[in-house]
């Protein structure tokens, strides 16, 4: 009854169960994650007058509706602006040769060894009035740009934290894609611009998809760029979670703003996830 | 014997003139010339690096010519990009597009040319039904097998009528079986095309089933164009001689004797017809079907001018033939295919070779190593 391999902890049970493997990350996570967030819905209903009372403060404080839209909107125009840059970057990335390409991925990865912090502090001094970005236009003879403690400010510098997260997916699918399709394109008739937008955009949206996504995401939950480069009136909801939080300590308040955050966060997932599923696969013929 | 289509010849004439391809200081094609007449099935036959593939993404408008022109149909195409010239191009790796559905991948060349909806669809049907594959047009590229995919290649790649196809060892991802069934129907396709094919491929025995004539590629330059036929029986190099068939070399000193050359082999004297086309080493090409394998002692009989000794090293039955690889004296092999009626030799067994002179092909040696 008692063999060796029969026991729960024998290497061989392990073996024939891989799920058992996630135990130790399955605990991390439910330490780290799950308790303190089941804690934050808790207290988002619990902690208030009467239930829900939390939300019907939140919906019904002008403030905050027009801090929500702020964060989704500059949340949308950071990802529409990674996607813009990143999309020609990747491809120079997914063509040039190893050298060049070598020396592309760090110029991707070596700010994003530096803490986000770091590099924040970093666009303070380039953005603000008298940093090296309005000292060089008034040397041109232009005029001087608010930058900081602008809603400008804080796109740019959210713009550059999360740039690597729209081209390292982007850059994998794009290296995916067999480019003799461009060429068998060009024999059938097909202009190069055409060429572009019948094969080549439709093989590399998967990577658009999935940068968008991470950058989005990333981006509504944003704290600290925002905090230091924008100011009162370029706010994300992150910022007033801490002020309910660690100002006001009304953890029911904040605890409600993280919920419809996150609530809105899985709606903006369903609503991507049709587009993110493939009909085809990639691998078509000989390689 | 040829492939010539029964339709209307509406092919064009591919004609390539003093062509070059340099890259840095690579040359991989030098000084090309060739036409490819209407409508004719034309195969490129050489190894890798032999400079076919390059000559067909120039006729494609893939690569640039660094010097010379190209007509098609009398037309100079080298400043015509690729997709304005209006060819068809079949890949060895297929190259469907994965997001698109058979149906969509067929009517993609339709598309470009602005062919109506309804004309299209009548189109991209014709095409499947020609390449047995009209259950499969919504399928996307992924669910079908490597022939099918290839099937659908072809019928992309004709289904907008193109004057000429261009196929770069569209059957080298498939395995023996299924590459004869797609020779035959390649060559069906041909035939009911009209349009002029040029064809790439490694495999001589691929080119001798599908073509009019063949274009011989080594070393960036044409070694020789002709009918199968023309280059087995009368190769003009020994690079060819090789290439296509089974053969057998003999080298050796030579001396011409008027209209004969007269190679010593280790003491017997070979003669061939011809006197040396160039300088240098020369040697004697030989087919097995043209070698007779004797009895020693048997000697000069029946025209077959030409007899040497030999140990028999291997002797194979084919069910039609025996196929002998016989070592001389010197250690040359020399392969003998012979009637299966004749009298058999076992392995070890001193015999003799005979073969009629003019069976012998004098060639110069250049370099070109053996066995194909």
């Amino acid at each position: 009854m008692s063999e060796p391999e029969t026991s729960f902890l024998s290497p061989r049970k392990f073996l024939s169960h891989p799920a058992l493997l996630t135990l130790p990350a399955l605990a991390i996570l439910i330490l780290v994650m799950a308790v303190p967030l089941g804690t934050v819905i808790s207290r988002s209903f619990t902690e208030g007058d009467a239930f829900l009372d939390n939300y019907y403060w939140f919906f019904n404080t002008p403030v905050n509706m027009t801090v929500l839209i702020r964060t989704f909107r500059i949340a949308a125009v950071v990802t529409l602006v990674c996607a813009i840059v990143a999309y020609p970057y990747a491809y120079a990335m997914s063509v040039v040769g190893p050298r060049l390409r070598l020396f592309l991925i760090m110029c991707v990865l070596v700010p994003f060894w530096v803490s986000g912090v770091v590099r924040t502090l970093a666009w303070v001094i380039l953005l603000q009035d008298s940093g090296v970005i309005n000292k060089t236009l008034l040397a041109l003879g232009f005029d001087k740009v608010k930058l900081i403690r602008t809603q400008l400010g804080v796109t740019i510098g959210m713009t550059q934290i999360l740039l690597p997260f729209m081209i390292m997916p982007l850059y994998a699918v794009m290296r995916g894609i067999d480019l003799r399709l461009i060429q068998a394109a060009k024999s059938l008739g097909a202009h190069p611009v055409k060429t572009f937008f019948q094969v080549y955009l439709p093989l590399s949206l998967p990577g658009v998809f999935a940068g968008a996504t991470i950058v989005f995401i990333l981006a509504l939950g944003f704290y600290i760029t925002p905090m230091l480069l924008g100011g009162t009136q370029s706010s994300m909801l992150s910022t007033l979670v801490q002020q309910q939080v660690l100002s006001l300590l009304n953890w029911g308040r904040g605890g409600a703003m993280g919920v419809v955050l996150l609530i809105a966060t899985f709606g903006f997932l369903a609503l991507a996830a049709p587009f993110m599923r493939q009909k085809y696969k990639m691998s078509g013929g000989s390689r | 014997m040829t492939n010539a289509p029964t339709g209307s010849r509406k092919g064009a004439a591919i004609d390539i003139q003093a062509c070059s391809k340099f890259y840095g200081n690579f040359t991989a094609l030098d000084d090309v010339s060739l036409r490819v007449e209407p409508g004719e099935f034309m195969s490129f036959l050489g190894p890798s690096g032999s400079g076919k593939t390059t000559t067909l993404n120039l006729i494609a408008g893939f690569t640039d010519l660094s010097k010379g022109e190209i007509r098609l149909g009398e037309r100079p195409i080298s400043n015509v990009p690729a997709h304005k010239r209006n060819i068809g191009v079949v890949f060895q790796h297929y190259a469907l597009f994965p997001h698109m559905t058979v149906a969509k991948n067929v009517a993609y060349p339709l598309r470009q040319r602005g062919v109506a909806k309804a004309e299209r669809d009548r189109l991209v049907e014709g095409a499947l039904a020609k390449v047995h594959l009209e259950k499969f047009a919504h399928r996307y590229p992924s669910e079908l097998s490597g022939g099918q995919q290839q099937r659908v290649a072809l019928a992309r790649a004709m289904v907008f009528d193109p004057s000429v196809l261009l196929m770069d060892e569209p059957l080298g991802a498939l395995d023996k079986k299924l590459r004869e069934v797609l020779q035959l129907e390649i060559r069906r396709i041909h035939r009911e095309l009209g349009s002029t094919f040029v064809y790439v491929t490694h495999d001589q025995e691929e080119a001798l089933v599908l073509s009019d004539r063949i274009a011989v590629f080594n070393k960036g330059r044409i070694e020789q164009v002709g009918t199968g036929h023309q280059l087995y029986s009368n190769p003009q190099t020994l690079f060819v001689g090789q290439f296509i068939g089974e053969s057998s070399i003999l080298r050796g000193s030579h001396r011409v004797n008027g209209a004969e050359t007269a190679l010593d082999i280790g003491g017997t004297p070979i003669s061939a017809p011809g006197t040396p086309k160039s300088d240098g080493a020369q040697v004697i090409l030989l087919r097995p079907e043209d070698v007779a394998v004797q009895a020693p002692g048997t000697g000069a009989a029946n025209g077959r001018g030409n007899v040497i000794q030999g140990t028999v090293r291997e002797a194979i039955y084919l069910g039609s033939a025996m196929k002998y690889e016989v070592l001389l004296a010197d250690g040359t092999p020399i392969v003998a295919r012979t009637a299966t009626q004749g009298e058999a030799f076992g392995i070890g067994a001193g015999i003799e070779l005979a073969w009629k002179p003019e069976d012998g092909r004098l060639l110069t040696d250049d370099g070109s190593i053996g066995g194909h």
